[in-house]
This record gives C-alpha cells, sequence and structure tokens, in this order.
C-alpha cells in the first residue's frame, strides 16, 4: 500500500481569509513572532501497488483538473509517503519498493 | 413557450424559487438532475444557488464534473442563454465558462442582506431589460463569495465590458473592483453571487421605495432572457 500526498496552497497574490483568522488567532494565545500564516490542504491518495511512474501521471492529473483550481491555487508539492514509515515499522520489501520510488 | 432548465444538484437550496421566478416571468420551468446528461430541449439553464455536494473541496468544484454539466458546457458553448446565481457562478467559474474565481469571503463569515447593484452591460442575454447604469436591489447571502482573478484577467474584463454588475454602496465580500457579475466573451453565460430569484414577487421581496418588500428587479432577469429568445426564435 502507498500512499501519494498532494499539497495545494492558494497562491501567494490571493488573499487568504482562512490564514489570516489564524494569524489573528496565535498572538492572543501567546504564540508572537508569526509575521504571516497561510492554510492550504493537504491530500493522501492510496493506491494498493507501488507509486509508479503512472500512478504518478494519473495523481498529477487528477491535482490539477480536480484537486485545485489553477486560478486561484498552486499544487506545491507531490510526493509518495509510506504509511509504514509513520507507524515506524521496520521497512520490509514494500517499504523498500515504495522508499525506493521516492 | 420559453423553456428553462434549472439544474438540482446534491445541496443545492434555490431550485424551487428559480422554476417559480421563471414562472411568473412567463416562461415555462424545467427541473433538470445533476444524474441525466440530458438538457431535454430547454432553451435556456440557471444554475441555481445552494451548497452543492456540501461544497466539499471548493465551492463547486464536484458539480462541476456532474453528468449534465458536459451537455451545459456544450451548449453554453454554442450560445445558449446560461445563468448562475451564487453556487451557480462558482460552479461556471470551475467549468472555466466564466473567468476568476470564488474564494471565502474577506470578513469570513457569512453575509445576507439586500444589496444594491449597478448594472454595468445591458448586452448579454440576461440583462437586456435594464438600463446602462441602473441601480436595483437584489437579495445577497453567502459564504465564498469574493470574486478574484489576476489584474491581467481583471483588466480585460474591464476593457471588454465583461462586468455585468458591480456592488454599489458597500462591498460585502471583498471582491476585486467591487465585481458582483461578469459575462463570457459572447454575453450569453452570466454569473453573480446576488440572487434574483428572490426578487420576483411584490410581498416576497427586498424593500424598495414602493414599500416593505415589494422589490422585484430580479424579475428582469428572466424577462431578459424570455424577450431575447423570443426574438430569436422570431428570426428563425
Amino acid at each position: 500500500m502507498t500512499r501519494v500526498v498532494v499539497d495545494v496552497m492558494l497562491k501567494p497574490e490571493i488573499l487568504d481569509p482562512q490564514g489570516k483568522a489564524v494569524a489573528a488567532a496565535l498572538p492572543r494565545l501567546g504564540f508572537t513572532g508569526f509575521t504571516d500564516v497561510r492554510q492550504g490542504k493537504r491530500f493522501e491518495l492510496t493506491v494498493d501497488g507501488p507509486a509508479t511512474p503512472e500512478v504518478l501521471a494519473q495523481v498529477r492529473q487528477a491535482a490539477d483538473t480536480l484537486l485545485s483550481n489553477p486560478v486561484i491555487e498552486d499544487v506545491v508539492a507531490v510526493r509518495v509517503e509510506n504509511p509504514a514509515d509513520d507507524a515506524g515499522q521496520t521497512g520490509g520489501p514494500a517499504s523498500a519498493a515504495s522508499g525506493a520510488a521516492k | 413557450m420559453i423553456r428553462i432548465g434549472v439544474v438540482t444538484f446534491p445541496g443545492t437550496l434555490d431550485d424551487r424559487d428559480a422554476l417559480r421566478a421563471i414562472r411568473l416571468a412567463g416562461a415555462e420551468g424545467v427541473a433538470l438532475w445533476h444524474g441525466d446528461p440530458s438538457l431535454h430541449g430547454v432553451d435556456a439553464v440557471m444554475l441555481p444557488g445552494g451548497f452543492s455536494y456540501g461544497d466539499y473541496l471548493r465551492a463547486g468544484a464536484i458539480a462541476r464534473f456532474a453528468p449534465v454539466m458536459a451537455a451545459v458546457i456544450d451548449q453554453a458553448k454554442v450560445g445558449m442563454p446560461v445563468l448562475g446565481v451564487c453556487n451557480g457562478f462558482q460552479v461556471l467559474t470551475e467549468s472555466h465558462l466564466l473567468p476568476g474565481a470564488m474564494i471565502k469571503n474577506n470578513h469570513r463569515t457569512f453575509i445576507c442582506r439586500e444589496q444594491q447593484l449597478s448594472v454595468e452591460n445591458t448586452a448579454t442575454a440576461w440583462t437586456g431589460a435594464f438600463k446602462p447604469g441602473e441601480r436595483i436591489t437584489i437579495p445577497l447571502k453567502n459564504q465564498d463569495g469574493q470574486f478574484v482573478a489576476s489584474e491581467r484577467t481583471l483588466d480585460q474584463l474591464e476593457a471588454e465590458g465583461r462586468v455585468v454588475f458591480r456592488y454599489q454602496g458597500w462591498n460585502p465580500n471583498g471582491s476585486r473592483r467591487d465585481i458582483a457579475g461578469v459575462t463570457n466573451e459572447a454575453g450569453n453565460v452570466v454569473g453573480l453571487m446576488p440572487h434574483p430569484e428572490h426578487a420576483v414577487e411584490k410581498g416576497f421581496g427586498p424593500d424598495s421605495e414602493a414599500g416593505p418588500r415589494t422589490g422585484i428587479d430580479g424579475l428582469r432577469f428572466f424577462t431578459s432572457v424570455i424577450a431575447q429568445l423570443t426574438k430569436e426564435g422570431a428570426l428563425k
């Protein structure tokens, strides 16, 4: 099982009302010194097998057509993640394979 | 009789009001379903307001890929009048039938008010019954109503006269250049955030000089398109 992560952010020139709300709340909790906050979206797409070039091509196409709106957003990253890495498990053949795809 | 279709997506709210407005204007309202790829021979289509597919992902982003939208996009490109209101406007920008995009209101809260607009372009399929520069009052209610586009696109829209409505008095959502509605190059596709279908019947509309709840400025969106389609029909 492989997870492909897609990060989408509003374009830098587009005002981010959600990020502004977070930025306004931070100092109230004592988190000072942050000059700006921008909030984006993270999509996790899971496939059964490894992240083949075909799978990644499909993810990129989905990212450009549905997951983001190119008028206001940028796809800033498409990367492969192995869920086993998060669980702290030692790498078996599957994780080695997806690791190689990184 | 002119037949105007109204699309219902899962989460659409104003389809019944839209159908009623069309009837009051003198046309036949035809209910269209998001999962049905046929437009059933209608002469024009309205995409009403609401929260299609819960507005998950982005407002209108999932609705844009509904089966009915393939037909709406095809017909819009060959001149069929299409009106998108609020969520329908968002669906039209996501479909790239109209330029720009809508993001959250700059004040981050939902807003509902009687909004004054100026009519900037009376040459579209949906605005022929207005006078250039006329001030009208149309109810507005939205969360994601801030119209944004690149400066280049905004300049182009202004230069080509494609800004159809501008907010007057107060900009309720931070839209660039006070833009409330725009049209495509051909003038058959129009989108705006305020809701004309809520200002079509005395007793239920916004306040006007004639008295409380007497405003029916929204009715002329529909009489405009009926007049245009009737004229085209007579020429054929």
